[in-house]
C-alpha cells in the first residue's frame, strides 16, 4: 500500500485552494455533510457529458453503447469497492434517503418475505434512538401502513448503541440501523446488531453513509441484507446513492417506483418486472452520476481505503485533543478516538451554534450547526442543537489548529 | 460588505436584547398561543398574544435558539406590545420587507426603531428565517386571535 500524503491528496480538490471573503484560506470541516470532489471525479463528469452523452440501455447508437458501458462500469466499480459478490446487487438511486425508502416501501408491500408472510401487526421494526431522519422517518411510516411496532436501541450517556436495551425476538421482522453516527461519530458493531438479527430471523438494514466513504467496507463479510450508502459523501456527485441487497432477497421483492427501464412486459393493466437491479430503477438513472461515482472510487481504492480510515483516525484523535483544550466547549459522544469516525459534534458553553457557526465562517472555517438531521439524539443529550466539525481524507491537522483558533475568537466576541 | 464582516450582522443593539431580552417568559392572561418551529435548525419559539380591543396588550414568549432569533422576539415585543393591531401589522410589513430587501432597502428608523439593527442581517440569507421566526409567531397568533374575536361577536 502506498503511504497516504495528505499534502499531495490535497493537490487533487480544486476547492481547497480557494480564498473567502476577508481573504482567508477555505478550512472546510463539513464533509460529513457532503465531501469535496477530486479533478478526477469533475473530469469523468465532463467527459461523459462532452463526449460520450446519450440514454442508457434504450439507445442503438454508438453514443448509447458507450454511454451504457459507462454506467454499468460504474455499477461494477462500486460493487467491487464494497465487496459485493454480484454487481446486480448495486441498485442505483437518487441519493441514500431514497434507498431507505425503497426498503422500507417494498418491506410493506410485499406479500411474502423469504418464506415469512407480509409485515403485519404484532410484527416489529427496530430501530435506534441514533439514526439520521432519513433512517428514521420511513419506519414508522411503514408501521402505519402495516400496522407494525416500531421500536429502537437506546444511546448511552457515552453515545454508544444500548444494545441491552431491547430484546430482539420472533416478532422483529426488520432491524435498520447506521453503522456509524453522523452526530457523535460513534461506529456501531454492526458485525453484532447482524448476528442477534440473524438469530431471530430478523432482515438487516444498514445506513452506511457515513462508514463507506471513511473505512474498508466489505458488505459480504457483514452479512447484512441491505446497505444504504450516497455518493457525495464519498468524493462523488450529488444525484447518485446506493442500495446494496442480498440477490435473492431484492428478487423477491416488489418493484418501489413505476416506468421505464423496470419492467419485463408493460399491458395496460398488468406488468411484469424485470430483474433486480432494474427493477428497482424506475425511468432514466443518474447516468453522469454513476459515471462519476465510479470514478470516485477508483480515487477512493488508489488511496486504499485503509490508509484514508487511518488518516482519519489520526486527525479525530488531535481534534479529540486539541477541543479539549478549549474552555466551555463539550464534546457530545464519544471523546477518545476508539471505535470512532470523524465527525465531532460540540456545544461552547452559551453560545448558539449558529452564532458560533457564523463567526467560524467569518474566519473561513466551513462547519455545520444545528440538529444534523438527528433530532431525536439531540434530545437524548438535552441539547437542542450543536456544532459539528467533521473530516476526511484531506483535513490537515493545521486546520483543526484553525478551528481551535476560531473557537477561541468565538468565546472572544460572545464573552464567554 | 461580506461574510467575514460579522460586526455588520451582531450590531450591538442586538447584542445587548439577546443578553437581556425583553418581554420573555409566558403570561398567563393571553387569547391564542402558537408554537414555531425553524426546520433547519430547531430553533422554536412559544408565543402568546392578549388582545384588548384592537391593542395588542401583551406578546409574551419563551424562544430557544441563536442570538439573532432572540433578539428579534424582543426586538417585535418592544415594537408591537401596546400598539394597535394595524399599526403592529404594519410594523411587521415593514420589518419583514427590510428582511427581504437583501440590504437593498433603507429602513425607516421612525418605524423600525431598534430593529433597523436587523438590516446588516438581511445581507446573511441563512439567517433571515432566524430573524423573522419570532415575528412570523407573532402574526400567526394575531390573526387566530383576531378570527377568535369574530366568532365571539357574532
Amino acid at each position: 500500500m502506498s503511504t497516504f500524503d495528505v499534502n499531495a491528496v490535497r493537490q487533487d480538490f480544486p476547492i481547497l485552494g480557494r480564498r473567502l471573503a476577508g481573504d482567508v484560506p477555505l478550512v472546510y470541516l463539513d464533509s460529513a455533510n457532503t465531501s469535496q470532489k477530486p479533478q478526477q471525479v469533475i473530469d469523468a463528469i465532463a467527459d461523459h457529458y462532452a463526449l460520450h452523452n446519450a440514454n442508457v440501455a434504450r439507445a442503438m447508437h454508438q453514443l448509447g453503447a458507450e454511454a451504457s458501458e459507462a454506467f454499468e462500469s460504474g455499477r461494477s466499480k462500486v460493487a467491487a469497492f464494497i465487496g459485493s459478490k454480484r454487481t446486480d446487487e448495486v441498485v442505483f438511486t437518487k441519493n441514500a434517503s431514497e434507498a431507505l425508502n425503497l426498503v422500507a416501501r417494498v418491506l410493506g408491500d410485499a406479500r411474502e418475505i423469504e418464506g415469512r408472510g407480509p409485515i403485519g401487526p404484532g410484527d416489529e421494526i427496530v430501530i435506534s434512538q441514533m439514526e439520521h431522519h432519513s433512517n428514521i422517518v420511513p419506519w414508522p411510516l411503514l408501521c402505519e401502513r402495516t400496522g407494525a411496532t416500531l421500536r429502537w436501541f437506546e444511546v448511552t450517556d457515552d453515545g454508544r448503541l444500548d444494545l441491552d436495551s431491547i430484546e430482539l425476538s420472533e416478532r422483529t421482522r426488520v432491524v435498520a440501523v447506521t453503522w456509524v453516527s453522523n452526530m457523535l461519530g460513534t461506529i456501531n458493531p454492526v458485525a453484532e446488531i447482524v448476528r442477534r438479527a440473524k438469530s431471530v430471523g430478523a432482515l438487516t438494514v444498514i445506513d452506511g453513509s457515513q462508514s463507506v466513504p471513511q473505512m474498508p467496507v466489505n458488505v459480504s463479510e457483514l452479512g447484512a441484507d441491505f446497505v444504504a450508502f450516497t455518493g457525495h459523501k464519498m468524493v462523488g456527485p450529488t444525484g447518485i446513492g446506493v442500495l446494496w441487497g442480498r440477490y435473492e432477497l431484492l428478487a423477491s421483492l416488489p418493484p418501489f417506483l413505476g416506468g421505464g427501464e423496470m419492467i419485463e412486459t408493460v399491458a395496460m393493466e398488468r406488468s411484469t418486472f424485470a430483474a433486480p437491479p432494474a427493477r428497482f430503477e424506475a425511468g432514466t438513472p443518474p447516468i453522469a452520476q454513476a459515471v462519476g461515482l465510479g470514478a470516485a472510487v477508483d480515487y477512493l481504492s488508489s488511496l486504499g481505503m485503509e490508509n484514508v480510515a487511518a488518516h482519519e483516525q489520526q486527525v479525530t484523535a488531535y481534534a479529540l485533543g486539541r477541543l479539549a483544550e478549549v474552555p466551555g466547549l463539550d464534546i457530545i459522544g464519544p471523546r477518545e478516538a476508539i471505535e470512532r469516525g470523524g465527525a465531532i459534534s460540540f456545544t461552547l458553553g452559551e453560545v448558539h451554534p449558529h452564532d458560533v457557526s457564523q463567526l467560524l465562517d467569518s474566519q473561513g472555517v466551513a462547519v455545520r450547526a444545528g440538529h444534523h438531521c438527528a433530532k431525536p439524539l439531540h434530545q437524548r443529550f438535552g441539547v437542542q442543537s450543536t456544532t459539528r466539525a467533521s473530516f476526511y481524507l484531506y483535513t490537515t491537522e493545521a486546520e483543526i489548529d484553525a478551528l481551535v483558533e476560531a473557537l477561541n475568537h468565538t468565546r472572544k466576541y460572545f464573552g464567554v | 460588505m461580506n461574510a467575514a464582516n460579522v460586526d455588520a450582522l451582531y450590531q450591538e443593539i442586538i447584542l445587548d436584547h439577546y443578553k437581556n431580552p425583553q418581554g420573555e417568559g409566558l403570561r398567563d392572561d393571553f387569547d391564542t398561543e402558537v408554537h414555531h418551529v425553524n426546520p433547519t435548525c430547531g430553533d422554536e419559539i412559544t408565543l402568546r398574544v392578549d388582545l384588548d380591543g384592537d391593542i395588542v396588550k401583551d406578546v409574551s414568549y419563551a424562544a430557544e435558539g441563536c442570538s439573532i432569533s432572540q433578539a428579534s422576539a424582543s426586538v417585535m415585543y418592544e415594537l408591537v406590545h401596546g400598539k394597535t393591531v394595524a399599526q403592529a401589522f404594519a410594523i411587521l410589513d415593514e420589518f419583514h420587507a427590510m428582511m427581504q430587501s437583501k440590504g437593498q432597502i433603507e429602513p425607516n428608523e421612525d418605524v423600525l426603531e431598534d430593529a433597523i439593527a436587523f438590516a446588516g442581517v438581511a445581507k446573511f440569507p441563512a439567517r433571515v428565517k432566524c430573524a423573522l421566526l419570532g415575528w412570523m409567531a407573532w402574526k400567526d397568533a394575531t390573526s387566530a386571535a383576531l378570527s377568535l374575536k369574530e366568532q365571539e361577536q357574532s
